[in-house]
C-alpha cells in the first residue's frame, strides 16, 4: 500500500494540518470524559450487557423483525422500500423526487446517506440540498465529508469555521460563534420553509410498533421530518429494535455513550405520515431499508456483532489513533475502530490490509462500546485475514522470527550477535523492533542480556 | 514458593538489569526462582501483527518450556496478557494446545500482580521516599487484566509519590507492528504522552516496550525523561529500607 489509503493520509494530516490533531484531540477527550461521567451515574455495565444481548437477539432474527416492522410501518400509510445497494437506493430516491416534483431537499444528519452518495445523486438530478445539522452544514459549505459519526465537523477549529463563513456567507472575519450559528440558522430556516422533501436517517426502528426513532440536539431533524410535504427515511436493516419498551434503555445509553447526556435534547418518534386533523407532519412518509453490504457482514461469523453498532461515536472518542488525525485519514464514511471493522465487510475485504493497521490494539474502544462489540478482536481478525497478502518481506521477517524463537540455541546466538552489531543494524531478527528503531534512533540493548547476568551472577545464588 | 521466571525476549535484551532486579526482589521476599533456559518469546509480536501461524509456533514452544512450573512470573504486562488472554484464542481448533494454553494462563502472573495478589505483599520497603514518579499503565495489563491499582499502591507504600497524569492510561503508541506501519501516528501518540507528562524523577511502567518507545521518542525530541522499569524501582525500594 504505497502513498495511498490511511497510511499516507495520516502522515499528510500530521505533517501539513497539525491543527486537525489539536481540534480532534480536544473534542474527543471532552466527549470521552462526559461519557465516562455519564456511565458512572448509572448501572452502565448491566445496561451494556442487556443492550448487547438485545441487539444480538434482534440480529439473529432479523428477517422476522424486518417483516414485522414493514407490516407495522405500512399500516398507518408509510411506504416501505428495500434497497440492496447504493444504486438501488439512488434509483428509489430518484423515483420519489420525480413523483413529487422535488426541487429542494433539507437533510438531517445521516451517515447512511453518506454511504449511499445521496447528496451527489440529488445534485446530479438538479435538486438543491441543505444539510441542516450545524456541523454537517459547515462541512457541506467546505465541501468535505464528515470526520466523525456524531460530530461531523470536529476536525475544524473556530478560526477555520470563521474563515469559511466569511468567504461563503459574508459574515465578519471575527464573528462570534453565536453570530455564526445565527447566520446559519437564518439560511436553514428559509430552506426548511421552502423544501419539498426532508431526508433523514433513523437511530432505531421499532418492529413492534413501526416507529421511526430519531435523536438529536439541535431540533433540525424535527423540522426536517415535519415541515416538508415528503419525508424520506434511509435506514440500515440492522437498526431494528424489537419492542417499544427497549427504547427506555437504548435512548439513554445512546446519549450517555455519545455525549454524556442523559438523553438527546430532541427525541422524535414517528408513526406514519400526517393524519387527518393533525397540524403538522409530512403528507407522505417513505422508509427505505438499505442492505448495502450488511447481509454479508451478518453472514460473517467473526464480524456480525459489528451490526449491533448504534453509531454513538464513543469508540472514536476513546481511540488514541483516531485522536491524532480525525476521520478523514481513513478515507471512508466510517472511521475509527468501528470504521476499521465495518468498512472491509461492507465494501471490500482488501481494504483491511491498510485500515487494519490504523490501530495500536490498545482496546480502549472495547471498554466504552455501549453494545459491547469486540472491536479490537475483530480488527485483529482482519489482520489475520490480510496477512496472506502481506508484503513478502514482512512474511519472511515473521517466519524468520518464529524460527529464531522456537530454537533456543539460535536465540542465544542471536542475542550475542545483537550485542555486537546492534549499533549498526538494530535488531533485525526482531522484525518489529528492527524497523521501529529507524523512527527512534538506534536501539541500545542492555550491556549484558539477562541470560548472561543469570549465568554469571544469579544462577545457583 | 517456587516460581519460573519468564524474562520475555524484549526484557532479556533491553531491560536485562530490571529483569535481574525482579529476580533479586523475588528471592529477597523468600521466593525460589528458576530460569528455564529454553524460553524465548511468547509470540505476541506475531500475534498482534496477524501472523498467527508463527505466533502459534512460539506459543506452543512457550507452553512446552513452562509445562512443569507452579507459577510463571513475567516482568512484562503485555506478555502476561498474551499468555492469559490471547494465547487460548490461537488454539481454538486444537483441543490439546487449547487446554495447555488455559492451564498456563492460570499459572502466569505479571511481577507486580504476583507480589500483590499471590504473595499479598503490601510493601516491599520504604526506599523510594520522596521520589516523584509517573506511572504509565500498559493497555493490555490494565484493560484486559484489570491491574491498575496494584503497582501504584506498592510504589506509594515505598514512599514515592505517584503524580497524577491525565494521560497515564492512554496508549503510548507503540503497538508493535503499528509503530512500524504507521510511524507518524505512533509518534504523535507518544508526543501526547510526553507533552502531558508532569515533572517527575522517573517515568515507570510494567511494560518495557512502552518505556522504550517513550524514551526513544523523548530522546529524539531532546527531552530529558528518566525511564525506570517498575521492577528496578521496587528492588530499590526494598534495598533502601
Ligand atoms: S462500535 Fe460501539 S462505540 Fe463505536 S459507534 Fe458503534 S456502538 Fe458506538
Amino acid at each position: 500500500m504505497a502513498a495511498k489509503g490511511y497510511k499516507a493520509a495520516a502522515r499528510r494530516t500530521l505533517e501539513h494540518a497539525p491543527e486537525v490533531r489539536e481540534a480532534v484531540t480536544r473534542a474527543t477527550l471532552h466527549f470521552d470524559r462526559n461519557r465516562e461521567r455519564a456511565y458512572g451515574e448509572v448501572e452502565a455495565e448491566a445496561w451494556r450487557d442487556w443492550a448487547a444481548a438485545t441487539k444480538r437477539h434482534t440480529l439473529s432474527r432479523l428477517d422476522r423483525y424486518l417483516l414485522e416492522a414493514e407490516r407495522n410501518l405500512t399500516a398507518p400509510g408509510t411506504e416501505v422500500h428495500w434497497a440492496e445497494d447504493a444504486k438501488d437506493a439512488q434509483r428509489i430516491l430518484q423515483e420519489l423526487v420525480e413523483r413529487y416534483g422535488v426541487r429542494r431537499v433539507v437533510k438531517g444528519k445521516s451517515m447512511l446517506s453518506e454511504e449511499l452518495g445521496v447528496n451527489e445523486h440529488l445534485e446530479r438530478l438538479g435538486v438543491e440540498v441543505f444539510e441542516t445539522d450545524l456541523g454537517e452544514y459547515i462541512i457541506q459549505l467546505a465541501g468535505e465529508p464528515p470526520s466523525h459519526i456524531v460530530g461531523p465537523a470536529i476536525h475544524k477549529g473556530l478560526e477555520e469555521i470563521r474563515a469559511l463563513f466569511h468567504e461563503r456567507l459574508g459574515t465578519p472575519p471575527d464573528a462570534s460563534p453565536e453570530t455564526l450559528a445565527a447566520v446559519a440558522r437564518r439560511v436553514l430556516r428559509e430552506a426548511f420553509l421552502t423544501a419539498d422533501m426532508g431526508i433523514s436517517g433513523a437511530n432505531f426502528v421499532v418492529a413492534e410498533t413501526g416507529t421511526v426513532v430519531l435523536v438529536e440536539n439541535e431540533g433540525n431533524i424535527r423540522l426536517t421530518t415535519s415541515t416538508p410535504r415528503v419525508h424520506v427515511v434511509f435506514v440500515g436493516i440492522e437498526k431494528l429494535l424489537p419492542r417499544a419498551r427497549d427504547l427506555e434503555v437504548f435512548l439513554q445509553l445512546l446519549a450517555r455513550a455519545a455525549t454524556g447526556q442523559k438523553i438527546g435534547t430532541f427525541v422524535s418518534l414517528i408513526n406514519g405520515p400526517r393524519r387527518e386533523g393533525e397540524p403538522d407532519g409530512p403528507e407522505h412518509l417513505h422508509v427505505i431499508f438499505v442492505d448495502n453490504g450488511r447481509t454479508s457482514v451478518l453472514a460473517d461469523r467473526e464480524m456480525h456483532e459489528a451490526l449491533s453498532c448504534i453509531r454513538c461515536g464513543a469508540c472514536l472518542n476513546a481511540c488514541p489513533v483516531y485522536r491524532q488525525t480525525g476521520g478523514h485519514a481513513y478515507g471512508q464514511v466510517y472511521s475509527g475502530p468501528i470504521g476499521i471493522v465495518l468498512t472491509p465487510g461492507l465494501k471490500d475485504p482488501r481494504l483491511a490490509e491498510d485500515l487494519g493497521y490504523a490501530c495500536s490494539l490498545c482496546t480502549a474502544c472495547a471498554d466504552v462500546c455501549p453494545v459491547r462489540i469486540p472491536l479490537p478482536k475483530q480488527i485483529l481478525t482482519w489482520r489475520v485475514r490480510s496477512t496472506k497478502h502481506a508484503p513478502a518481506t514482512e512474511r519472511l521477517a515473521f517466519e524468520g522470527y518464529a524460527e529464531v524463537m522456537t530454537r533456543p540455541r539460535f536465540y542465544r546466538l542471536s542475542s550475542k550477535l545483537l550485542r555486537l552489531t546492534a549499533p549498526l543494524t538494530g535488531a533485525p531478527w526482531l522484525p518489529v523492533l528492527g524497523a521501529w528503531a529507524a523512527g527512534h534512533g538506534a536501539l541500545e540493548p542492555s550491556p549484558k542480556s539477562f541470560r548472561e547476568i543469570w549465568e554469571e551472577e544469579l544462577d545457583g545464588a | 514458593m517456587r516460581v519460573c521466571f519468564f524474562v520475555t525476549c524484549l526484557a532479556d535484551q533491553f531491560f536485562a538489569e530490571a529483569a535481574a532486579d525482579a529476580v533479586r526482589l523475588l528471592r529477597a521476599l523468600g521466593v525460589e526462582v528458576s530460569f528455564p533456559r529454553a524460553q524465548t518469546c511468547c509470540g505476541q509480536p506475531a500475534f498482534n501483527a496477524g501472523h498467527w501461524d508463527e505466533a502459534r509456533r512460539m506459543a506452543a514452544h512457550t507452553q512446552d518450556v513452562f509445562a512443569g512450573c507452579e507459577y510463571v512470573v513475567l516482568p512484562s504486562g503485555s506478555c502476561t496478557t498474551m499468555l492469559r488472554a490471547y494465547t487460548p484464542r490461537l488454539f481454538e481448533g486444537d483441543r490439546h494446545r487449547y487446554d495447555a494454553a488455559l492451564d498456563l494462563a492460570g499459572r502466569s502472573y505479571e511481577l507486580v500482580e504476583f507480589l500483590v495478589r499471590v504473595l499479598n505483599t503490601e510493601s516491599v520497603g520504604r526506599g523510594l521516599t520522596g521520589r516523584r514518579l509517573a506511572y504509565h499503565h500498559g493497555c493490555h495489563v490494565s484493560r484486559e487484566l484489570g491491574i491498575k491499582e496494584e503497582p501504584v499502591r506498592l510504589l506509594e507504600a515505598a514512599g514515592a509519590k505517584v503524580v497524577p497524569w491525565e494521560a497515564d492510561q492512554e496508549c503510548c503508541g507503540f503497538g508493535g507492528v503499528f509503530s512500524v506501519k504507521n510511524a507518524p501516528v505512533s509518534l504523535a501518540m507518544a508526543d501526547r504522552k510526553l507533552d502531558t507528562l508532569p515533572e517527575v524523577d522517573a517515568l515507570t511502567s510494567a511494560d518495557g516496550a512502552c518505556l522504550l518507545h517513550l524514551a526513544g521518542r523523548a530522546k529524539k525530541r531532546g527531552l530529558a525523561v528518566p525511564v525506570r522499569h517498575v521492577a528496578s524501582l521496587l528492588w530499590e525500594a526494598h534495598r533502601g529500607g
